[in-house]
């Protein structure tokens, strides 16, 4: 029996809402198919799935919001039939246990009485009854979302029916997926980035080092390359510096992963989240999967494609979800330096400034050389200044031999 | 093709690309990209929009010829097939 | 008094006396033996004028000594009479515990299945009567622990007649606990002639709680359900009648019906009759509760003498609201 699970597609989500299901009962899957359209609090996303097997039940309904985890639904394996699923379920599928602390304050026992519950018996767990809990199952209610009615505020059976009342009104009222007014969808990204960005600040001792580097070599060889190109198949300066960063890593692999659990860990692949201004405001960061492996050519079309699907809201979950380091590129705004935070569980982020024309030295004389401020802001849980000086000094000299980068490469075990 | 007809599809390719922009507010004798918000994803989308529509090649060295609107629409008129 | 000719409004000692004389009339093997019941009537006047209609060998007044005419009753049983042993209260039923629990509950075992013990012990239970602790206690659900004998708790009219007949039809040792504070208590008298001493019954029907009771709390469950019912909360009263063996069938079903429930039960909480009910809830409705099982049992101390002391000590219908309500999630 497969579990097909709601995946977090990033630090700052906890939940999503389910918009559509694009797979039936009785479909096959294939690794790497998207099987269902579920909205985090920023955008749509398409969620694939990575095993393969045949749809034996979906679990969760459309316009139904569900924690990270949550069994959206279940896949047979080979050999395995409806049955089996229907056990499993019985077996295995216990309604989630919801976590919120509880805050209505029970009336006050009457002393004459026998209490049918103790107030500190409650400490820790939110009093669910237990028919409120099975019905909720039922319903497919999540239990995190309907406020206690009963002793001690304790979510019950009635509860859980009004609630699914609720829903089932709130889904006849809004059958379009948009239905979100775009101010809360705003709102509900300022709101995420805020939690991501805060859990940054507050758990990942940042470090930060700059580099200016010389990019005459570089924007020269670009030229020639784009002159020979036809106009869709043009590289901009961004692939460049992507592919830059995606090779220099090979090298740094403490850059390159994820800080979980109290212990560092390092991604198997390079897959740099590209951070895109959204215009309506805030940003997201989808993953430009095995960038170190690309040409730049592919990865322009794919850069370019992934800018689109961005801002048209219809990234796969792989996207928001394996990003293993973020690369975010301000020039375009006109600053000289950028220099980030660190998007969880990610442990580094690399910035890139405006190229700017600049007076530099080289070999005793001055002159005039177009110049990019690369930035490392690091995780110093993971890795030290010493390293992270090492890993931009490294991407400096990558930059020197544009050609190198325009290459497809093997991976190297790191 | 006139040079107003050129300007309406100059921006409707820039409104495809950055659907909060209304013409009215655009000063076509100002820097574009300082007015609307155009990264170089953008520009470049842009750019490709306007080949697609006009069949007008634009070198990457004319690129830092084109900073107004109206510096856009006498390059693309002057360069109609 | 003994007026049971078509009257049907009768009181539940009166249902009582009439089961007896019934019994007697029906079966020359039926005889009462007991402290006062035969010059006296009976303490709570059960058997008056019975000596009168059957004569001195069937209704036998014996010495103050329960140990001695429980036994007695237990011989007579073993040698094929139908003895109907009135114990005067359950107070004194502690001085008959051995040939109660290590005699009468056990024969049919210890005998290997040789004899039977086809023994009635009828006595009055509860407080509510200022007659103090010693007087006020409720131990049939001690007695209810015991394996081989029957207990019932008639707590209607109805009951109150027939429960005696089924008692004396049943070949094992049936314990018949009469409520002191129910022998007044005056009801209609259905024309059906029998009762099964098998199921709990419901009394009344509800759906948002469910008062599971028995004997001398079961008026005030129902007092307590007809209030709550002006507030539109709709309770069930399921009168347990049998606390041995248990209708648990009963209780999981009003559950399921209800969601909630409250036991009410005047012997004291801990280690008692409640908390077997509640224990076999849990075991077999746990799933379709919506709220924590809840209480009403006398205060843990010795019943008071003291009148606004003993009211306060027992269950009463505003206990039994409050509780409602706590499990709806209200304040009192």
């Amino acid at each position: 029996m497969i579990e097909f699970k709601l995946p977090s597609l990033g630090a700052d989500m906890d939940e999503g809402t389910l918009l559509e299901w694009l797979v039936h009962p009785g479909d096959k899957v294939k690794k790497g198919q998207i099987v269902a359209v579920v909205d985090t609090s920023k955008t749509a996303v398409d969620v694939e799935c990575w095993q393969e097997g045949t749809v034996a039940d979906l679990l969760v309904e459309p316009q139904q919001k569900v924690p990270v985890g949550t069994v959206l639904a279940l896949l047979l394996e080979a050999g395995e039939s409806a049955a089996d699923a229907e056990k499993y379920k019985r077996e295995n599928l216990a309604p989630p246990i919801a976590a919120a602390p509880v805050v209505a304050t029970p009336p006050a026992p009457a002393p004459t009485i026998s209490a049918p519950m103790k107030k500190s018996a409650l400490a820790g767990r939110r009093p669910i009854t237990p028919i409120a809990r099975r019905r909720a199952q039922e319903l497919t209610v999540d239990l995190d979302t309907v406020t206690g009615s009963g002793p001690d505020g304790a979510v019950t059976l009635e509860d859980v029916e009004q609630a699914a009342a609720r829903r089932a009104q709130g889904a006849a009222a809004s059958n379009d997926k948009q239905a979100n007014k775009p101010t809360d969808r705003q709102a509900e990204m300022r709101k995420a980035i805020a939690a991501a960005m805060s859990r940054s600040k507050r758990e990942i001792p940042h470090y930060y080092l700059a580099e200016p580097i010389p990019m005459a070599r570089a924007l020269a060889w670009l030229a020639q390359e784009n002159i020979q190109r036809p106009m869709a198949e043009r590289l901009l300066p961004a692939v460049l510096l992507l592919k830059a960063v995606a090779k220099t890593l090979h090298e740094y692999p403490e850059l390159n992963g994820f800080y979980r659990d109290g212990a560092f860990q390092q991604a198997m692949r390079v897959n740099p989240g590209v951070a895109v201004a959204m215009r309506q405001g805030g940003l997201l960061a989808p993953a430009l999967l095995d960038a170190d492996q690309k040409n730049l050519t592919t990865l322009m079309q794919e850069l370019s494609d992934l800018v689109k699907r961005t801002r048209a809201g219809s990234l796969k979950s792989s996207e928001l979800s394996e990003a293993t380091i973020t690369v975010t590129n301000l020039g375009d705004q006109g600053v000289e330096s950028v220099f980030g935070v660190i998007y969880p569980p990610q442990v580094a982020l690399v910035g890139f400034g405006r190229i700017i024309d600049k007076a530099w030295v080289e070999g005793g004389q001055v002159k005039v050389q177009p110049i990019v401020v690369a930035s490392l802001a690091a995780d110093h849980r993971v890795s030290d200044g010493h390293r992270g000086a090492l890993f931009l000094t490294s991407l400096r000299e990558h930059l020197q031999q544009p050609e190198t980068l325009d290459t497809t490469q093997e991976s190297e075990p790191s | 093709m006139t040079e107003n007809e050129v300007k309406q599809v100059a921006l409707s390719v820039l409104v495809s690309i950055a659907p909060e922009v209304a013409d009215a507010e655009l000063q076509a004798d100002k820097p574009l990209r300082r007015q609307v918000d155009l990264d170089s994803m953008d520009w470049l989308n842009f750019l490709l929009g306007l080949n697609e529509k006009l069949h007008v090649e634009i070198p990457e060295a004319d690129y830092a010829r084109l900073v107004t609107l109206n510096d856009v629409v006498k390059y693309l008129v002057a360069k109609l097939p | 008094m003994i007026d049971n000719t078509n009257k049907k409004r009768i009181s539940y000692r009166d249902a009582l006396h009439d089961g007896l004389r019934e019994a007697l009339q029906q079966d020359p093997r039926v005889f009462l033996l007991g402290e006062d019941v035969g010059r006296y009537g009976g303490t709570y006047a059960v058997s008056k004028n019975l000596l009168d209609e059957f004569g001195p060998e069937r209704i036998r007044d014996t010495p103050l000594s329960e140990l001695a005419f429980v036994g007695m009753g237990i011989g007579a049983a073993l040698g094929g009479m139908r003895p109907i042993v009135e114990v005067m209260t359950v107070n004194f039923s502690l001085l008959a515990l051995d040939q109660i629990i290590n005699t009468a509950a056990i024969y049919h075992h210890m005998s290997g299945g040789q004899f039977s013990v086809p023994l009635v012990i009828r006595m009055s239970t509860g407080a509510g009567r200022q007659v103090a602790a010693q007087h006020s206690n409720s131990f049939e659900g001690w007695f209810a622990h015991i394996p081989g004998i029957k207990i019932l708790a008639p707590a209607t009219i109805d009951d109150a007649r027939h429960m005696l007949a089924a008692a004396l039809a049943d070949p094992d040792p049936v314990l018949l606990f009469e409520h002191a504070a129910l022998y007044n208590m005056e009801g209609e008298l259905p024309a059906d002639g029998s009762v099964d001493i098998k199921s709990a019954k419901v009394r009344r029907a509800g759906t948002d709680v469910a008062l599971i009771t028995y004997g001398g709390s079961l008026p005030k469950a129902l007092q307590a359900a007809e209030a709550l019912a002006q507030e539109n909360i709709s309770a069930e009263v399921l009168d347990l009648r049998v606390l041995r063996p248990l209708d648990t069938g009963a209780i999981v079903a009003s559950v399921r019906k209800c969601h909630r429930a409250v036991v009410i039960d005047e012997g004291w909480r801990s280690g008692s009759l409640s908390a077997e009910v509640m224990a076999r809830i849990m075991e077999q409705a746990f799933f379709d509760l919506d709220a924590p099982v809840a209480r009403v049992c006398a205060e843990e101390v010795p019943i008071p003498y003291a009148r606004h002391l003993e009211e306060a000590a027992l269950p009463q219908p505003e206990k039994i609201i409050t509780a409602v309500k706590a499990l709806l999630g209200e304040s009192a």
